[in-house]
């Protein structure tokens, strides 16, 4: 059985940035890349299903979608316990919201056949919370999201998760499999590739693709493909706080005062 | 192509109130907008909502009897809105950004064609087209979305962005009958919260607050006997909290507790993401203490200290001869 783990690489930004020539980005010069946080748990938690099955019985299966540089993010992946890696390439993508992102997720779910399409809950920096349900609602599988925990053994044909709500509230759920399944933070605490594992990661082939080579037709792909647009992007006026200066003694000292004020 | 519909959030025989917060924008818009707002209750018996959604601008509630949705189930509820909307063929759709609305949303603007933006915060209606704004790239930037092209709008509201309705209204009770629909999940059972073993972050008129920037474990303790001696509560960010340093009690945020009577918030370490702001950023005075001079808790901290928290506490002990 396969599980696919879709990764995103997010972006953060430089202490000062600028934005596109258009105006409806940041210039990517102006970025940081890393693998979304939330993801790194959804893919722990693919790896500890693997490990818990007998050997062999599991392949866990990540996905990027960007350019070539996105490979980092799947090297990464890979040395944090994925077998395999598919990247498939932006380059046509131009206005893609998540939604034309989950029809591409949604073809390699297809071709793949996975058990589990676990997703990070949300990226760490838009918070959209839109793809990986997307991929689900694009498949007609079953869905949760937001899932704190998962009992799920390979090949059952369902599984027991708990998600959780809004003030710690948590439901203990049963859903049908194949399902798609969000991941929040502190499910499990994600492992740290060993050098060997990183060695290992470095020498392994990525698979690449094109969203043509996946099947979708040209009114899927892209801005076609999406159900929004970017019409522009600011940097918001907004309150700055009065900032403490001097040493870290004055400002402990300045810091004691205003508590005092504020409790008269 | 008009008015504006609400789906109604419940959970455990109560309306959320993060409901009236949308039927708050929906009457802000509803003039821009034109048509009718509508509020869509979709529960086993859902007249038992009927009073609590009877607020604002809501002309009129659509009662969705699904004798299976005792409890919020994504598939049965795509189904039921899914047919509503494709009957009424609402210019805009409003739902909370709530777990709940992740795990529907995206499923019914895909089935449904409709223009779509989640963790909106803004709205505004231009030569009758809705444009929505959220923030980008950790809250650094916003983001103006439009849709063209799309005749319906589905959104999701960031909680706090909107005014909640207020004031009765006398709406009509419209029964709408939606189609038969397969349950692909079941609800087994509920757990409460732990039991916050005498931790009282919603009473505490005074916290300290500790988040990423505290480093290590054997760093927390130090910050229990801090907070004391200020005759603070101890608060925490998430990580602290899923690294199982601190209790979930401590909490504060989305998913943990709302610092509701809070004066004076000192937060440490922690750089704000929205969740965590939830909790706390409408306290009155907060000062932030953080390494990093571009974090997002200096936008709405009232005072700001760049630095060291680990170091500024070890000046506070001193200076307080704690």
């Amino acid at each position: 059985m396969k599980i696919l783990v879709p990764v995103k690489r997010v972006a953060s930004l430089d202490d000062e940035f600028e934005l596109r020539d258009d105006g409806r980005d940041v210039d990517p010069d102006f970025c940081e890349f890393d693998l979304n946080e939330f993801d790194e748990y959804a893919l722990e938690t693919a790896v500890l299903i693997k490990e818990a099955a007998p050997e062999g019985t599991v392949e866990v299966v990540v996905l990027t979608i960007g350019p070539d540089d996105a490979d980092d993010t799947l090297r990464k992946a890979l040395a944090k316990g994925a077998d395999r890696a598919i990247r498939v390439d932006d380059a046509d993508l131009g206005d893609a919201d998540r939604v034309a992102i989950a029809r591409i997720i949604a073809k390699v779910a297809e071709q793949e056949e996975p058990g589990l399409v676990l997703c990070g809950a949300q990226s760490s920096d838009f918070g959209h919370a839109q793809t990986g349900m997307s991929v689900a609602a694009l498949l007609g599988w079953p869905r949760v999201a937001v899932v704190s925990r998962l009992d799920y053994a390979p090949g059952a044909a369902s599984a027991t998760v708990e998600r959780e709500l809004e003030g710690g509230l948590v439901e203990r759920i049963e859903v049908e499999t194949p399902a798609v399944l969000t991941i929040q933070l502190g499910i499990n605490t994600p492992r740290y590739a060993s050098l060997r594992a990183i060695k290992q990661a470095n020498a392994k082939a990525i698979e690449s693709r094109t969203p043509t080579d996946l099947g979708l037709s040209t009114g899927e792909i892209g801005g076609a493909g999406a159900l929004s647009r970017v019409r522009r992007v600011y940097v918001p006026e907004r309150g700055k706080s009065e900032m403490i200066e001097g040493t870290p003694s004055q400002q402990a000292a300045r810091l004691l005062e205003i508590i005092e004020e504020v409790q008269g | 192509m008009s008015g504006i519909l609400i789906l109604a959030e419940h959970r455990r025989g109560e309306l959320r109130a993060a409901t009236l917060e949308a039927i708050g924008a929906a009457g802000q818009l509803k003039a821009a907008v034109g048509g009718e707002v509508s509020v869509a209750v979709i529960a086993t018996d859902p007249s038992a909502f009927v009073p609590a959604v009877s607020v604002g601008a809501v002309d009129e509630v659509v009662t969705i009897t699904t004798p299976e949705a005792a409890t919020f189930e994504p598939h049965l509820y795509e189904r039921a809105l899914s047919d509503l909307i494709a009957a009424r063929k609402p210019a805009l759709v409003l739902m909370p950004h709530s777990v709940d609305s992740w795990a529907l949303a995206p499923a019914v603007a895909i089935a449904n064609d409709l223009g779509f933006a989640t963790d909106v915060f803004g709205l505004q209606v231009e030569e009758g087209a809705v444009v929505a704004t959220r923030a980008g790239y950790q809250e650094k930037v916003f983001v103006e979305i439009d849709f063209p092209g799309r005749a319906g709008v589905l959104v999701t509201l960031r909680s706090g962005a909107f005014e909640p309705a207020a004031g009765p209204a006398q709406p009509r009770i419209t029964p709408f009958e939606a189609g038969d629909a397969q349950r692909r999940s079941r609800h087994l059972d509920w757990r409460d919260p732990p039991a916050t073993g005498g931790i009282d972050i919603p009473g505490s008129p005074f916290i300290l607050s500790i988040g990423r920037g505290v480093g290590d474990e054997a760093n927390v303790a130090q910050f229990l006997e801090l907070a004391e001696g200020l005759g603070a509560t101890l608060g925490c960010s998430r990580p602290i909290a899923d690294n199982g340093w601190l209790p979930k009690a401590r909490q504060v945020g989305q998913s943990g507790q709302l610092a509701a009577k809070c004066n004076l918030y000192v937060a440490m370490g922690i750089s704000g993401s929205v969740q965590h702001q939830w909790g706390m950023k409408h306290v009155e005075n907060i000062i932030a203490v953080n390494k990093d001079p571009e974090a997002s808790i200096f936008s709405i901290a009232r005072y700001g200290i760049v630095g060291d928290m680990l170091e500024i506490a070890e000046e506070v002990r001193k200076q307080k001869g704690l």
